[in-house]
């Protein structure tokens, strides 16, 4: 071993302790942005990390595509779904008279809203497109309430970092940071292409997050749990979707 | 006296040829850890494919659309028609998790290769035709060489011959950005911050069809680039890759 290799290798040695302290450092400050996802852990964690990281950073304000008129899908495609519970058909058979939408969490008030309550507020439309992440996708007109409208009426508490939401179909659940909860786009939809939004589509209720991809717009939501933390939710990794192995971020 | 002197000037030169590596450490490491990512990024997107094989042109696309193209596979989806009476298990979630993580590093390496590849030189020296080559006649004599299937020759065990510039700067320079780009064109949160990545390439569709086109004219390199290190010896082009080794002297083979 020459003086020079031993040389090398002491550089080695310390570039690389500085990288490790470095990595630590830089974990510790992403986290205080919000910029490690729930399902972090793993070997897939640090790519699923740099994914969220980098694109909260560069999406934090960027607005989805929006779509001409002409551009909607017709007919769109309606993805299989499991079959309807007792619970919703029920509710079915109502007209949705009784469906209730639960806000609670770190909320000043919490509420639980009839689809009518949902309604009042000032509609927004959007045409967007929903992507699935097997590859298909299509082109719809979306009006709903902007879940911002309904975070806000409900006062949300300084300390929230989360939004959980619920479908009504066990056990289908997602939930998203606040950059997108607060993000003007991301709708409690409840009509699609001027009607009622069928149940084939997710209705009486369904989110809308058009900057992921389909599967972060749950169907049948029937409710809404803002939170600091996902780890009291199902295994902590903040959606059904990385317990059955799918990144809880799918902004890709 | 004089005589001495020189070859004692010309030692350490000598010395420093016979053991320059065939391939710079920093390619070496790259080339490999590129081929990891590129099989990685091969398997899992062939899973990510078999839930919806069907190929589609524009913006949107789906199981009512007619398709421009489908591969004649089972899905792993109920809901896609595919003529088979069976749907394959879904793969998709470690698929797409192994699949962007490849990226990543992929990403990571060919940034530094292609900084080092600029400073270096290495691009100038080693991918660009040599002066002598840069015509029409030049090429077509090379590729007539390589059609007739000509045993390499002695030189190219040392610098890459033509027709291997050329690919090279084409695989790295044109199909692995575009490959990139199209993957890139086909992310809701990226393309809402850079809408043109989509938008020029025609839609989402168009970027997931040119993506999937594209992984077919990389592998198609693969196989070409590994049948040619076979002809050419591969335990030796190999091991030049690997070690570094450089290749018996000239004029020997």
């Amino acid at each position: 071993m020459s003086a020079v290799s031993r040389r090398t290798m002491i550089t080695r040695g310390l570039a690389a302790a500085a990288g490790l302290s470095g990595l630590a450092a830089a974990e510790r400050i992403a986290d205080r942005y919000g910029l490690v996802p729930p399902d972090h852990g793993g070997i897939y964690g640090p790519g699923a990390t740099l994914t969220f990281a980098a694109q909260r950073l560069l999406t934090r304000n960027s607005r989805a595509r929006e779509f001409s008129r002409s551009q909607i899908s017709t007919p769109p495609f309606a993805n299989e779904i499991a079959p309807p519970s007792d619970q919703f058909k029920r509710l079915q058979a109502d007209g949705f008279k009784d469906w209730r939408l639960e806000v609670e969490g770190l909320v000043a008030q919490p509420a639980s809203l009839s689809l009518d309550e949902v309604r009042r507020f000032p509609a927004r439309r959007q045409i967007t497109e929903i992507a699935c992440e097997e590859g298909w996708s299509y082109v719809a007109e979306w009006i709903g309430t902007p879940l911002a409208d309904l975070l806000r009426a409900a006062g949300v508490m300084p300390q929230a970092r989360y939004v959980v939401y619920f479908s009504i179909e066990k056990p289908w659940w997602e939930s998203i940071d606040m950059a997108d909860a607060l993000h003007p786009q991301t709708l409690v939809a409840y009509a699609m292409n001027d009607a009622d939004l069928p149940p084939s589509f997710g209705g009486p209720l369904r989110l809308r997050v058009p900057r992921q991809l389909g599967y972060k717009s749950v169907k049948f939501v029937n409710r809404l749990a803002v939170t600091d933390s996902l780890k009291r939710f199902g295994k902590g990794l903040g959606s059904a979707s990385p317990e059955g192995g799918y990144a809880w971020y799918a902004g890709i | 006296m004089a005589e001495t002197a020189l070859s004692v000037d010309r030692l350490p030169d000598v010395a420093a040829r016979a053991d320059a590596p065939r391939h710079a450490a920093l390619v070496r490491v790259t080339h490999w850890l590129t081929t990891a990512c590129f099989l990685a990024l091969l398997v899992s997107g062939l899973e990510i494919v078999v839930s919806h094989p069907r190929f589609y042109w524009g913006e949107t696309g789906n199981v009512l659309t007619p398709p421009l193209f489908s591969l004649p596979i089972p899905a792993s989806r109920a809901t896609v028609p595919t003529g088979y009476g069976f749907v394959l298990p879904d793969q998709n979630g470690w698929s797409r998790a192994l699949h962007f993580q490849a990226a990543w590093v992929l990403v990571f390496t060919g940034a530094l290769y292609v900084i080092w590849g600029a400073v270096s030189g290495h691009f100038r020296k080693h991918l660009l035709p040599e002066a002598g080559d840069r015509s029409l006649q030049a090429l077509s004599r090379a590729l007539a060489r390589h059609l007739r299937f000509a045993r390499p020759a002695a030189a190219d065990a040392w610098s890459y011959n033509l027709v291997q510039r050329l690919t090279y700067i084409v695989v790295i320079f044109v199909l692995f950005p575009l490959v990139i780009w199209t993957g890139l064109a086909m992310s809701p949160a990226f393309v809402s911050a850079v809408p043109a990545t989509v938008t020029l390439l025609g839609g989402r569709q168009s970027a997931r069809t040119l993506h999937f086109l594209l992984t077919v004219a990389l592998v198609s390199f693969l196989l070409v680039h590994v049948a040619m290190v076979w002809f050419a010896g591969f335990s030796t082009r190999v091991t030049a890759m690997i070690t570094g080794a450089p290749a018996p002297e000239r004029g020997s083979e």
